[in-house]
């Protein structure tokens, strides 16, 4: 019991120090761009990790369709979202279709109340129309065993892809051009909390939503099928339900990351949401650890800040005194970036986290280990 | 007068020409143990599967607790290849997946033990409760069916002490001795609160002091939890010691069935069986 409590307090302190970090980082947002753009971009990356490690890590279901379901979220978002002003310039070549401008009329002439709401409420639109997306789909891809499953996923993202970039919808998702002047994340609570805080705290919510999922008897079920299919249809449990319901729920949080990224770019296009972003979300996946949302989250931010960030510096020609360092040009940086990942995952065969958990008893029980060591020592 | 639990009628499982399992007629009878017998490859575990809705048999009906639970005659391709005895077809199909019938009272062992190996004693028997549950994926996200999840709990709690596995509770299942997985499987099956419980082979592997205490294990546990047990075994004594009906399955085929003392002087289980065994 005390151990409990002791542990709720420590959780309360981070959280607490946490949201001074963001609040700091608010008020000096100017000097540290850099700072900001990767943590934004990590959280939002850690949201579409975490949904694809339920399906994935937790519930067994090799799907690579992530990037598909991200970018139903974003265009809905992006549609949604540009300024009724902006329309004339972002489809400057096909022309906007009239519904939309409609649309955008009457949401700009509403009460301020639903203009304040209206960014979640497209957020959650792009997650809800993901989700139903997913319902349909899955009648026809969960049957499948894992390796077939795996394709047809990837087959649909490219098919949701293509369907966005294809001239009969020009004057909704602006065809190949793509869309941009969509607003940034908006503030919340009247302010009160800050639009650059705004992802860090939509993606914390979704974050706890999975991981009460994940720990409730239902995730248990994912667990169980994700060990043994038949075991666990002895056990009662309906395979084509869970799977459904892992698959719908992933979907939907893939959405709304998708939806903060469109925020968090500005501006989208259907390349975008390639293949090569499913495989960079696997990949945040499998360093953090298959059936870890911990590892996720850590992972995201580390592939995102070392990627972005740290190795920027290789990019860069770096002179010696006057001896010019050959391989330092633009690119080598995703050159030590691959190498750094192989080092890691030949370390961490499991990934960082394997499938173990954040816990204030394992860090407690680290730290006493060290001290006693060295305590050892003297 | 007696009461009929299961009932197969002229079941046949035929894979392409390979007819597994021919015209089975077994009839179950409510509160006794039940047992099926016979050389290797002679079609036990396909009828266990057949029944527990595994297989959708070529021909043949499956009556559980007076419901129809499988039903099925030869059709389409099946209806040129199809080389059972029993050639009258029935003419309905029902189909029920396995899931749904472990929820109307039917569980299962598997005779190459199918554990959730990375989790732990305590999930394995937990989540076998989850399939009765009544609240839905929100509430239980949400936590607003503490009293069913703490129920949930305490049941897995009682049942492996039940089992003499609570001190094993917080171990991971795959690191158990053998004995006991397969003694975790039955708590597994039993979670999930059936009439009837069907072990495949519970015995295998044992050494025979193991078998004697497992036999002891399934006269308790079929009292304590008022179960029909249907099993099928190799291990002659535990079947003679506890069964109350024996079938003899030969190559697919029903070459005798009775009591303990019937089968075992039955001429034809004697050269189809025992004999195999003594040579
Ligand atoms: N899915 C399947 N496809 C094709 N043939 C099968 C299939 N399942 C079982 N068989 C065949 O059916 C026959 C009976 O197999 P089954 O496993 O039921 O035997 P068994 O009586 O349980 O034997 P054992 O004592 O070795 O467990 C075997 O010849 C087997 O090869
Ligand atoms: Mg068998």
């Amino acid at each position: 019991m005390l151990k409990i409590k002791r542990n709720h307090l420590y959780s309360i302190i981070v959280l607490t120090l946490l949201m001074v970090f963001l609040y700091w980082l608010n008020a000096n947002r100017l000097q540290n761009g850099m700072l900001v753009s990767v943590l934004q971009k990590g959280v939002i990356l850690a949201l579409v990790a975490v949904s694809m490690n339920l399906l994935n890590g937790f519930t067994g279901l090799f799907s690579l369709g992530q990037a598909g379901f991200m970018s139903i979220g974003a265009y809905t978002t992006a549609i949604l979202l540009i300024p009724v002003q902006n329309l004339d310039g972002v489809y400057y070549m096909n022309g906007v279709h009239p519904a939309i401008r409609a649309f955008k009329m009457m949401v700009a002439s509403s009460p301020e109340f639903i203009q304040i709401i209206f960014p979640f409420i497209a957020l959650l639109l792009g997650g809800l129309l993901a989700a139903f997306a997913a319902a349909i789909v899955g009648i026809a891809v969960l049957r499948l065993k894992s390796d077939y499953l795996a394709i047809a996923t990837l087959g649909l993202s490219e098919i949701v892809r293509a369907i966005f970039s294809s001239p009969q919808f020009d004057q909704v998702t602006n065809g190949s051009y793509g869309l941009n002047k969509i607003p940034n994340f908006p503030p919340m609570l009247w302010g009160a909390i800050p639009s650059l805080i705004t992802p860090f705290i939509v993606v914390s919510i979704c974050i706890v939503f999975i991981v009460f999922l994940i720990k409730s008897s239902y995730g248990r079920a994912f667990k169980a099928i994700r060990e043994d299919e038949i075991a666990a249809e002895a056990m009662g449990i309906n395979l084509f339900k869970h799977k459904s319901m892992s698959f719908i729920i992933s979907s939907f949080f893939s959405a709304i990351a998708g939806g903060l990224l469109a925020m968090y770019m500005r501006s989208i296009e259907a390349k975008t949401f390639s293949i090569t972003l499913t495989y960079d979300i696997l990949l945040i996946v499998v360093i953090g650890g298959i059936g870890s949302v911990t590892g996720s989250v850590l992972s995201a931010f580390l592939v995102t800040a070392a990627k972005e960030w740290w190795l920027r510096f290789f990019d860069q020609p770096l002179l010696i005194g006057s001896w010019q360092v050959p391989l330092f040009r633009t690119g080598f940086r995703m050159v030590i970036f691959s190498i750094l990942l192989m080092i890691v995952v030949l370390i961490y065969r499991r990934g960082i986290m394997g499938t173990n958990e954040f816990s204030w008893d394992r860090i407690l029980k680290r730290l006493k280990f060290k001290r006693s060591k060295e305590g050892g020592k003297k | 007068m007696k009461e009929i639990l299961l009932k197969t009628e002229h079941i046949t499982m035929q894979f392409g020409g390979v007819v597994a399992v021919d015209d089975l007629n077994i009839e179950i009878e409510k509160d006794r143990i039940t047992a099926l017998i016979g050389p290797n490859g002679a079609g036990k575990t396909t009828a266990f599967n057949v029944i527990t809705g595994g297989y959708q048999p070529s021909n043949g009906r499956v009556t559980f607790d007076d419901l129809v639970i499988g039903e099925n005659y030869p059709r389409s391709k099946m209806k040129k290849i199809y080389n059972g005895t029993y050639k009258t077809p029935f003419e309905k199909q029902v189909v029920n997946t396995p899931d749904k019938i472990t929820r109307l009272g039917m569980a299962r062992t598997f005779q190459n033990i199918r554990l959730f190996k990375d989790l732990t004693v305590f999930e394995n028997v937990l989540i076998a409760k989850h399939c009765h549950i009544k609240a839905g994926l929100f509430r239980s996200t949400f936590m607003l069916n503490r009293e069913e999840e703490a129920k949930m709990l305490e049941d897995t709690e009682a049942l492996l002490e039940r089992v003499g596995l609570l001190a094993n509770r917080d171990e991971k299942s795959s690191s158990l001795p053998y004995g006991k997985q397969r003694r975790l499987e039955i708590a597994r099956a039993l979670a999930t609160g059936p009439k009837l419980l069907l072990l495949d082979e519970p015995a295998a592997g044992m050494n025979p002091k193991e078998t004697e205490e497992l036999s002891l294990f399934i006269k308790e546990i079929k009292e304590s939890f008022n179960l029909t047990v249907f099993l099928i075994e190799h291990h002659m004594n535990l079947v003679m010691d506890i069964s109350d009906t024996i079938y003899v399955l030969d190559y697919g085929k029903t070459i005798a069935q009775g009591t303990p003392a019937e089968v075992q002087n039955d001429p034809a289980v004697i050269r189809a069986y025992l004999g195999v065994d003594e040579a």
